[in-house]
């Protein structure tokens, strides 16, 4: 019982080190203070108001999700298809093209930055916004692949064997026999692809331009010219949406299945 | 019929390898073949003998390394009893476990912000010290490897814990009650069935960190100063500031190295330690 009570006060003294300084800064946001600080002073609404004020954020923003939500879906075209025919059909150098899907997470981001704005964008001229739409495409291609690929595992492929002998086509028995029975995993695999991409730093840092820009970039080079609270509180917004996802997927699939 | 069925998958899989090889193996393999050429296209380590041979890199490497190692050491230290709690004692798992997860998903840019708030000249800390007497005048907290490795612990805790966690759960209560039983002390029951036990736990979770840590931008980018450069504003800055590419591939072609060594050794030696593994 002893030994749990110092474990309890440890485990207290780390959350306060993970979860205070979240805390802080939504506390800062309230502060009737032109820069940002904690303990503030006061209390006013008018940061939440000035992040509507900075253009830069709103278009961010829009580019953020746009990116986010595309580069998931494009991730998913390309991987769905590949992790059903991994389980499904046996063939030679399996196990490299599995290797392959999943190799993204195994470069540093920072690296695949610098390579696609050397190689890709530079390479082939392209514009800001489709570079960042590959970039995150390619990011997003080992999650959906990992986690469809744990729940392609678990589904009978008789039932598929089933529908066609009944004689649905292969349309039909994609779309009403196995996406079905795979949906959770799909829906798991895509939340947590678009939280990586709206998140992300390290790749986007090479390859937006002036006008196209993404949130987490623009938020950077606003705090290097104004330390004031609007930031904290486009900062507490953006994290009282993540808990609102968060506590979505708890209701529906459980915070289990995304971690 | 048979034929067209034996080759469908390929149709499947083709799409997303050419994507793939297009836009990240070709780069990528070009980026690596580019750091052994020199300008007049024939074979050289000019690149990489010029980069060891700066002092410059040799500080950032080794801060890169060292500011890594202590960051995983204090996620190690942190986490191990966080973790064991949460398995074997918490009655709000799931909440204090949506509580590690919530600052994961949490961008690194905020992160990194409110840690500014805290540590800065101005910040909450400062002012506290201030207050009571024990400096006279604010310290600096901020901008260098201090609140870099601050800020490096609490972006990788998290995945530490729940690495721990994964492992701590499969660990039967009966193993703790059979060694109570045979005469075992709580101490010598954590040192001889918890703690190897927990191993596969520490080693993945050990790599995340080390990993992340060498390869993370935002953090030392903003919380780090210009005198306290890791490898990957490193590569940043020589690319995008200093426009000179070639020395930003060959730290970049080093990183990858690094990476992949410390996590196929890592697993190597935890092997050897544990061969059930």
């Amino acid at each position: 019982m002893k030994k749990s009570k110092s474990l309890f006060f440890v485990t207290l003294l780390v959350y306060i080190f993970l979860i205070g300084p979240l805390l802080v800064i939504m506390a800062a946001s309230f502060s009737d203070t032109t820069y940002l600080t904690f303990p503030g002073k006061g209390f006013t609404l008018r940061w939440y108001e000035q992040i509507l004020k900075v253009k830069t954020f709103g278009s961010a923003a829009r580019y953020s999700i746009i990116i986010a939500f595309a580069a998931t879906f494009l991730a998913l075209v390309l991987g769905l298809p590949a992790a059903y025919a991994l389980n499904r059909y046996r063939f030679k150098g399996k196990e490299f093209i599995k290797g392959l899907f999943l190799s993204p997470v195994l470069i540093p981001v920072i690296v695949l930055g610098f390579v696609m704005l050397r190689y890709v964008t530079n390479r082939f001229k392209l514009p800001a916004l489709p570079s960042l739409l590959i970039g995150h495409t390619i990011l997003s291609i080992p999650y959906v692949m990992r986690v469809i690929t744990s729940s392609l595992a678990n589904f009978d492929f008789s039932m598929e064997e089933a529908a066609k002998i009944l004689g649905a086509s292969n349309g039909y028995t994609f779309f009403h026999i196995l996406l079905p029975n795979i949906k959770s995993g799909i829906v798991s695999a895509c939340i947590m692809a678009i939280i990586n991409s709206f998140n992300n730093v390290s790749l986007s840092a090479f390859l937006t331009s002036a006008g196209v820009t993404v949130l987490p970039i623009e938020m950077m080079a606003y705090v290097e010219y104004h330390f004031d609270p609007t930031i904290a509180a486009l900062a507490s917004l953006l994290m009282v949406i993540t808990l609102g996802v968060m506590l979505i997927i708890e209701k529906t699939l459980g915070l289990k299945s995304v971690v | 019929m048979l034929e067209k069925k034996t080759k469908i998958y390929w149709l499947f899989i083709l799409p997303g390898c050419i994507f793939l090889a297009v836009f990240m193996l070709i780069p990528l393999f070009t980026l690596i073949m580019q750091t052994f050429f020199n300008e007049a296209g024939s074979f050289s380590l000019t690149g990489y003998l010029s980069l060891l041979e700066s002092t410059y890199f040799k500080q950032v490497f080794e801060r890169s390394i060292r500011l890594s190692l202590i960051s995983t050491l204090a996620c190690a230290v942190l986490g191990f009893p966080t973790a064991y709690y949460i398995s074997k004692y918490s009655k709000n798992k799931g909440m204090l476990m949506a509580l590690a997860v919530f600052p994961m998903f949490t961008s690194p840019v905020i992160r990194s912000f409110s840690w500014m708030v805290i540590l800065g000249k101005k910040g909450f800390v400062n002012k506290l010290l201030v207050d009571i007497g024990l400096v006279d005048k604010p310290l600096s907290l901020l901008y260098n490897e201090f609140s870099m490795v601050v800020g490096f612990i609490q972006l990788f805790l998290p995945l530490m814990i729940l690495s721990l966690i994964g492992i701590m759960d499969n660990i039967s209560e009966d193993l703790n009650l059979a060694a109570g039983n045979l005469g075992a002390s709580k101490a010598k029951t954590f040192r001889y069935v918890v703690l190897p036990l927990s191993i596969p736990g520490l080693v993945t979770g050990s790599v995340l960190v080390f990993t992340g840590c060498l390869t993370a931008y935002t953090t030392p980018q903003l919380l780090g100063g210009t005198d306290t450069r890791v490898l990957a504003t490193m590569i940043y800055q020589q690319a995008m500031s200093l426009g000179d590419w070639t020395q930003a591939s060959v730290v970049a072609v080093i990183m990858i190295v690094v990476t992949m060594l410390v996590s196929s050794g890592i697993n190597a030696v935890s092997r050897k330690l544990n061969p059930t593994l």
